[in-house]
């Protein structure tokens, strides 16, 4: 097949790509613009390691098309960082709470609890439980942490969160 | 694994998408929200030549009109468990979405694609059977209405035409004492379902004798299922107590022939259908006799 070329918004700076029509959002993220914090784990949407924000919400970066990314804000874990690639406030959460082992998981981690938590927030509920937090991140997995220090985390930042 | 190649076209219309379908056959696959036919690509378990993408071709939101609940085939699993109207109309469909995938598979998957897929274990397709829902599928010679019952045709296979898409779910209103339930057992939250039951059931106006009562079961067959009316009713209409429930659950689950695989035996699914059946009919019950006092 022939490469077309595609015009992405990934955080907050526009890139074009040469890519084939079949190239997930992973591919085109992690080979061609170097984004090390998109990660292929499963290639079945199970794992959460390649979670990206398509326009805010989080989705399998290995089951959606790069071609459907165009005219859509693409964020990725390192579209959080702060002026002088300064730490987002759950990242530092991961930190001190021991919430990060090998790393591999935690850009979906992150992601897909930053959700969760601003989703709370936006719909005027109180911060989610820690059994919500569990569901949420069902379909991120982790082999090192055993999770608790994860919920931890999380737990941390949303009530940083709720009192601000 | 990574998917092998193909090629891409967005269809602007359905009718578009169907000219395309027609014109590519076999090779061709509808791409709704990607969350089993992607999967089924990146582990080469399909092959297809083109994907047309049907996501720009519709933009409705669900709509009540006339008793019916429409939801847009494009409806997102996310909005079936967060929509007002989903939740006043078809609280069982809100309900037993939780149980499907994770947040992301629920962020893009869509109600039309889980019903076209036809997965024998599906949530979306046990609810739609068990609500008497229906399908509107557009195809080169027009509309058809397709109703759930006769949609599932067996593994992954349903009664749509090659170049047949899904445009619409078409689900009856919820009625005044009519309750409604879903159960399901799982190793791990958002796994496939061992077992399913959606329940749902109309009482008389006493609230005391069941009307009509249709349970639908997923992981038991080649394709998600319908329980006979007859093994239900006989026992339920005229009483509703325990024992009438757990003989028709006991029924149910004693005609079926589930698989016998490596998630679980068939004596275990056999097993399930009848705890399930039964705690899914008391339940519905309950719903159906708190639902007719408050009306």
């Amino acid at each position: 097949m022939n490469k077309i070329q595609l015009a992405l918004t990934v955080n907050g700076r526009d890139h074009e790509v040469w890519a084939q029509p079949s190239a997930t959002l992973l591919d085109v993220l992690h080979d061609e613009l170097g984004l090390a914090d998109v990660r292929y784990g499963c290639g079945e949407g199970l794992c959460g390691t390649c979670t990206v924000l398509l326009d805010g919400e989080p989705v399998n970066g290995c089951l959606t098309l790069a071609v459907q990314a165009v005219g859509c804000q693409v964020t990725t874990m390192r579209g959080l960082l702060g002026p002088d690639d300064a730490l987002h406030p759950l990242q530092e959460c991961f930190l001190r709470r021991g919430a990060s082992q090998c790393g591999f998981c935690t850009p979906g981690m992150v992601l897909t609890s930053l959700d969760l938590v601003r989703r709370h927030r936006e719909q005027g509920r109180e911060r989610p439980s820690r059994e919500e937090i569990r569901y949420a991140l069902v379909g991120n997995l982790c082999r090192c942490t055993g999770y608790t220090k994860i919920l931890d985390a999380v737990e941390e930042y949303a009530d940083q969160a709720a009192r601000q | 694994m990574v998917a092998p190649a193909f090629d891409y076209v967005a269809a602007g219309g359905y009718d578009e998408a169907v000219r395309l379908l027609a014109s590519g056959g076999d090779d061709a696959k509808i791409l709704a929200g990607g969350q089993s036919l992607m999967p089924m690509l990146n582990l080469r378990l399909a092959r297809p030549e083109l994907l047309i993408d049907i996501n720009p071709a519709d933009k409705r939101p669900p709509s009540v009109a006339g008793g019916v609940l429409r939801l847009p085939a494009l409806t997102r699993h996310r909005v079936l468990l967060e929509h007002d109207l989903v939740r006043k109309h078809c609280p069982l469909f809100a309900d037993a979405v939780r149980h499907v995938g994770n947040v992301r598979v629920r962020n893009r998957g869509t109600i039309g694609g889980s019903l076209a897929h036809a997965d024998p274990t599906s949530e979306i397709g046990s609810c739609a059977l068990a609500l008497g829902a229906s399908v509107v599928a557009r195809g080169p010679g027009g509309e058809r209405v397709i109703p759930a019952e006769e949609l599932f045709a067996g593994y992954w296979t349903t009664a749509l035409d090659v170049a047949e898409v899904i445009t619409d779910v078409l689900i009856p209103v919820a009625r005044p004492r009519q309750g409604w339930s879903f159960h399901e057992m799982v190793r791990r939250t958002s796994d496939f379902a061992i077992v399913a039951v959606a329940a749902v059931v109309e009482l008389d106006e006493s609230a005391t004798a069941v009307v009509s009562a249709r349970v639908a079961l997923a992981g038991v067959a080649d394709r998600v299922t319908l329980a006979d009316a007859g093994l239900i009713g006989a026992g339920l209409v005229g009483g509703v107590g325990d024992e009438d429930v757990d003989a028709a659950a006991g029924r149910i689950a004693g005609r079926l022939e589930p698989p016998d695989d490596v998630h679980a035996s068939a004596a275990y699914r056999r097993r399930l259908v009848r705890v399930l059946t039964a705690r899914a009919l008391r339940e519905a019950v309950a719903r159906a006799a708190a639902a007719g006092a408050g009306a």
